[in-house]
């Protein structure tokens, strides 16, 4: 295989691998959208990944060498969290948050 | 209605396009191919953590059947997303196909998390327009990145955290719409067992398979509940 034939399939089952993951759901369950455990976790689903997904990444974008360790993530986290609690303004709470690790990443006041 | 889809998608913005840069670098400062298959996985695959694994991938020479497994692992959590939108998309017809095809964990977040009128059709059309978005900002990082490769004049170090903070937001307005804070306290705590029992290329998958299993036994508990009460009645 030449590295032109090689780059086409590596793409090809790529894509095809991760369309799969998405697909398959809806190839197995679409007649059971009545189910009531699908129906249940349609409903408790989202909440539970995204609160998963907020810890995980919070916990990937901390540097666990500084002076406090994970107070470079922290701090950002909980501003959204304060910002997002009075003004409820979803870009505003995000924007502030960024602004602030970016900051504290650049500068690295709290040690890097 | 232009404005809302893409003020909605503003923080996947922020977040795709350094990550999406950072892939595009990664693959022209490692591999020897053409700059534009960057893009190309891009529109193809659309798969962050996937694409950077990729790169690895070409560079090891890996074999086909070793790339399928690596990128089915990878991607698995995403077997469970659309478990929640089976009825959404539904009736979707040719748009349902690439509303599948673009479910990331950015675009489940915001596809799940945002409020909705009556009119099924035009949500759905809502939706494809959100993932649509979030595709483009990420080819466009994918392709900045393979261009410019490492001479990135802007110091955005660290702007890639508005994916987290989309995320904690998210949070919370799951919190609100739902009035139900356990399910966030059974996501965090699947989190955090899996931060220190599983390595980190599985965490995700890790957690959200036990996020499924406790929801798996809730429901089990609540129909037993009302079973019982439902006998009572009687």
């Amino acid at each position: 295989m030449n590295e032109t034939t090689y780059i086409a399939a590596f793409i090809a089952v790529a894509a095809v691998a991760t369309f799969a993951t998405r697909v398959i759901p809806f190839l197995f369950f679409e007649r059971h959208t009545e189910h009531p455990l699908v129906q249940h976790l349609g409903r408790y689903l989202p909440a539970a990944v995204m609160a998963l997904l907020a810890v995980i990444f919070l916990q990937r974008s901390t540097s666990w060498t500084g002076a406090l360790p994970g107070l470079d993530a922290l701090l950002p986290g909980i501003l959204v969290i304060c910002i997002h609690l009075w003004r409820g303004n979803a870009l505003l709470s995000i924007a502030a948050g960024t602004a602030c690790y970016m900051m504290l990443q650049q500068t690295a006041i709290l040690g890097a | 209605m232009k404005n809302a889809v893409f003020k909605l998608t503003l923080p996947i913005l922020f977040g795709y396009l350094p990550l999406g840069m950072a892939f595009g670098v990664l693959f022209t400062t490692q591999l020897d191919h053409a700059w534009w298959i960057a893009p190309l996985m891009g529109i193809l695959i659309f798969a962050g953590a996937g694409q950077i694994l990729a790169v690895s991938l070409i560079a090891a020479n890996a074999g086909l059947v070793e790339v399928f497994v690596a990128m089915f692992v990878l991607n698995a959590r995403h077997l469970f997303y659309g478990l929640s939108l089976l009825g959404q998309f539904r009736g979707a017809g040719w748009r349902k196909l690439y509303l599948i095809f673009g479910l990331t964990d950015e675009t489940y977040s915001l596809l799940t998390s945002r409020t909705r009128g009556p009119d099924k059709a035009y949500e759905q059309w809502l939706d494809f327009r959100i993932t649509a978005f979030n595709q483009c900002y990420w080819v466009i990082g994918c392709t900045l990145g393979a261009l410019l490769g490492d001479n990135v004049a802007f110091d955005s170090t660290g702007i890639e955290f508005a994916l987290v903070a989309l995320f904690i937001v998210l949070t919370l307005e799951q919190l609100k719409a739902l009035g139900e804070s356990f399910p966030v306290w059974i996501g965090a705590a699947a989190a955090g067992m899996a931060m220190v029992m599983v390595p980190p290329a599985h965490q995700l998958i890790g957690a959200i398979a036990m996020v499924t299993l406790a929801l798996l036994l809730h429901y089990r508990r609540t129909a037993l509940t009302l079973g019982k009460e439902g006998m009572s009645h009687e």
